[in-house]
């Protein structure tokens, strides 16, 4: 055999044990998400989780995010659409991954706001004035508290209620349930409880479509 | 040291004369040194793509002192490679400080996640905690571990190859 038939060799056969063992545990997470969200008690959804959407809706879409994450931001019209063009048939539920710096503070803030019920007004202004307080070079959450009126809430009473230990303990939660189901990038979608594994609009689209035909046959 | 190295392949008259290129090439693959090469390419290579494996299949976070082991080990299946075609012994000179170096830092890893080493003395305190053992294959086996396996053959080899072709 030629040199380079042995190594042309060798290297088509390391290429082929890593796609075969990505191809595995790509598969094994998916089944184990997939057995997670079909227990009892699943780590997709808590009683605390905010959502929207029909109750009895076939089809839930859980979206772990970080309001200060950029790719959250640009996909939050993208998930709208979705929502509007599935009406009836999709439920979104949210999910707290804060893992910037300071997210925290923006997820008792729209808990706190959620009490006013004024959460997705909230949620709206801190995914428009993103850029101004969670720019990658200089991160000021603060300077969010300008910006707050805009939602038309009571600033003074989310400056009360955010610092709720109640709070607290569903970041806690919600942090706790990304990492069992290995949540480690924002943001992250499971469609009735299957995780999107190729990150991308087109493919969380066809990813729901299929779902949304699977569940409502014409 | 350096003409000296490597001038038994510039005497080998490879295609060159009496030997045609076919037989050069049958001789050449029964060549020890070649083969010594052929290896060490073939571990760096499963070691990196085993290292993008973990950070990019898995989505487990590299600390620094894995980063820093990473800086050593990818350049090697590149200059190793380039070693092998034509076989060219020199490219021990290159790699040796590469797979040394690699392993000191492997080396350190794996006695900072022991608790040999003071956790005070780690670069890293932020972000990624080096300590942190992501992976334990068998139980016992580490990421560092299996860096310093890599690390550890290869420079074995590059230094064997070296001393034979001293010789």
């Amino acid at each position: 055999m030629k040199r380079q038939t042995v190594v042309l060799i060798s290297a088509a056969g390391l290429m082929l044990v890593f796609g075969l063992a990505t191809y595995l545990y790509t598969s094994e997470q998916a089944d184990r998400t997939e057995a997670l969200a079909a227990a009892a008690d699943s780590p997709l959804e808590r009683p605390h989780s905010r959502g929207r959407g029909p109750a009895d809706a076939r089809v839930v879409l859980v979206e772990f995010f970080d309001p200060a994450c950029e790719t959250c931001r640009a996909f939050d019209p993208y998930v709208k659409a979705l929502l509007a063009e599935h009406r009836d048939r999709v439920r979104l539920v949210l999910r707290y991954a804060p893992f910037h710096e300071g997210s925290d503070t923006m997820v008792k803030i729209l808990e706190a706001a959620a009490l006013q019920d004024h959460f997705w007004e909230t949620l709206q202004v801190m995914y428009d004035t993103q850029p101004q307080w969670a720019s990658h070079h200089n991160p000021r959450p603060e300077r969010f508290w300008e910006f707050l009126p805009r939602a038309g809430v009571d600033v003074d009473r989310i400056r009360r209620d955010a610092q709720a230990p109640k709070f607290a303990a569903i970041i806690e939660q919600d942090l706790l349930d990304g990492r069992t189901l290995g949540v480690r990038k924002t943001p992250q979608f499971f469609v009735n409880g299957k995780p999107l594994l190729r990150f991308g609009y087109e493919q969380l689209k066809s990813m729901l479509d299929v779902e949304v035909a699977k569940q409502y046959p014409q | 040291m350096c003409p000296r190295l490597g001038s038994r392949r510039v005497l080998d008259p490879r295609g060159v004369g009496v030997v045609s290129p076919r037989m050069a090439e049958a001789k050449n693959l029964s060549d020890p040194d070649w083969a010594i090469l052929f290896v060490c390419w073939l571990l760096a290579s499963a070691a990196t793509l085993g290292s993008l494996f973990f950070s990019e299949v898995m989505e487990l976070p590299p600390c620094s002192l894995c980063w820093i082991q990473r800086v050593f080990m990818f350049p090697l299946t590149i200059i190793l490679l380039v070693g092998l075609f034509p076989f060219d012994p020199r490219v021990v000179r290159y790699a040796l400080p590469l797979a040394a170096i690699g392993g000191a830092f492997a080396l350190y890893h794996l006695l900072l996640q022991a608790g040999l080493v003071p956790e005070s003395a780690a670069p890293c305190r932020q972000g990624v905690p080096c300590t942190e053992a992501h992976i334990q294959i068998f139980g016992f086996v580490s990421i560092p571990m299996l860096s310093l396996l890599v690390f550890a053959s290869v420079t074995g080899l590059l230094s064997l190859l070296k001393r034979r072709q001293l010789q």
